[in-house]
């Protein structure tokens, strides 16, 4: 079955993240496809590779990008919650002048259209936010 | 259709599960977890609400979020049953949609 | 299953106290474009989102209900008040913002988008959906 996930939180304040990561894990693991995940509100910043978490905290931003490195999942930051909240890739940061970006492995910035294509998309689409 | 509810807030912050479960229709199922695992609890002010929802729909409850905040299951309301990820899973895949409350 | 699916947008929230209010309609704006079967419903403190009045220049921030107006544009004409949502917070469909389309099938006439409907009814329409997002 191939699943549309939607992650409406950031990596600490809120446990969705968290929850996320292991739906998708148990999902993968039971054979199913993820098509996307979709990152959005607060939850862009899980697409920040510049967190450094205590070391016996969980890294929550790493693990998404391995799991996206070893499943090849699509994780996608909605452009214009990224462009509130300060999460740049490349082509953001020469877009908008910025002096720096801060996007982390595995994840890509794009428009909201990429959700509702995982809602049309997907057999189920799950949402885990606040 | 069948639908997958899930609530992640503790009845006593937010009405997540009480209009959930006003508005989940005949045979549907209902997960709880994240903090929402706080409304399987016996003896609180919501068990009676929830006691009478178990007649119409199935509720289920994450044993990974009951277990991280130190409940047992013998603190549940009769009739709710744990699952884990892979049965969280399992319920996505036996319902035709997931309706979040968030 | 058919090219067109139903997609219901469920706003729980009450406006500018968090994002998600204004955030979740963006994400209404945009999906319009995608030509697929569109449903609004407001419940719990997502009622308070259209109410009427809204001011927020104090504030200093965007005031962005009369976004809502504009639905009727993009072809999102099906808006669900929940009737005890709305009872439970003391308002009335008078304390909302009248929001209207032109109905294409009926000479353009300018027809009301907001239905109240009731829990039960509420449910009933929540059953026939194939895609739920929450806010």
């Amino acid at each position: 079955m191939k699943f549309g996930i939607q992650v409406n939180e950031g990596p600490y304040t809120h446990e969705a993240s968290v929850s996320a990561l292991n739906f998708v894990k148990a999902a993968l693991d039971a054979g199913h496809e993820i098509f996307r995940v979709f990152f959005y509100h607060d939850g862009v910043n899980n697409g920040t590779r510049l967190t450094t978490p205590p070391q016996d905290d969980i890294n929550i931003v790493q693990s998404w990008s391995e799991l996206a490195e070893k499943h090849n999942i699509d994780l996608v930051v909605c452009v214009a919650a990224a462009q509130r909240r300060g999460i740049v890739d490349e082509g953001e940061q020469e877009r908008n002048g910025k002096d720096a970006n801060n996007i982390a492995p595995g994840f890509r910035i794009s428009g909201l259209g990429q959700l509702i294509e995982a809602g049309i998309q997907c057999d189920r689409l799950v949402v885990f936010g606040d | 259709m069948s639908t997958l509810h899930t609530v992640n807030k503790s009845p006593f912050d937010r009405p997540s599960l009480q209009t959930c479960l006003r508005l989940a229709g005949k045979d549907h199922a209902v997960l709880l977890f994240e903090d929402g695992v706080y409304g399987a609890l016996q003896g609180s002010t919501v068990a009676d609400t929830v006691k009478k929802a178990l007649d119409t729909v199935s509720i289920y409850v994450l044993g990974a979020d009951l277990k991280a905040r130190g409940l047992s299951e013998d603190k549940l309301i009769d009739g709710i049953k744990i699952v884990d990820y892979k049965g969280f899973v399992e319920l996505t895949v036996e319902n035709d949609k997931v309706n979040a409350w968030l | 299953m058919s090219d067109v699916k139903k997609f219901m947008y469920v706003n729980r929230k009450a406006p500018y106290g968090t994002i998600y209010a204004w955030e979740a309609l963006e994400v209404v704006l945009i999906g319009a474009a995608f030509e697929q079967d569109v449903s609004l419903a407001f419940v719990d403190d997502g009622v308070f989102q259209l109410v009427k009045g809204q001011d927020t220049t104090e504030l200093g921030i965007k005031n962005f209900s009369p976004t809502y107006s504009a639905l009727g544009d993009y072809d999102v004409n099906k808006i669900y008040v929940e009737k005890e949502s709305l009872d439970a917070r003391g308002l009335t469909i008078d304390d909302l913002m009248p929001l209207t389309y032109e109905d294409e099938d009926d000479d353009w006439a300018e027809k009301d988008s907001i239905r109240v409907v009731t829990a039960a009814e509420m449910a009933e329409i929540l059953e026939q959906q194939d895609v739920v997002l929450s806010f």
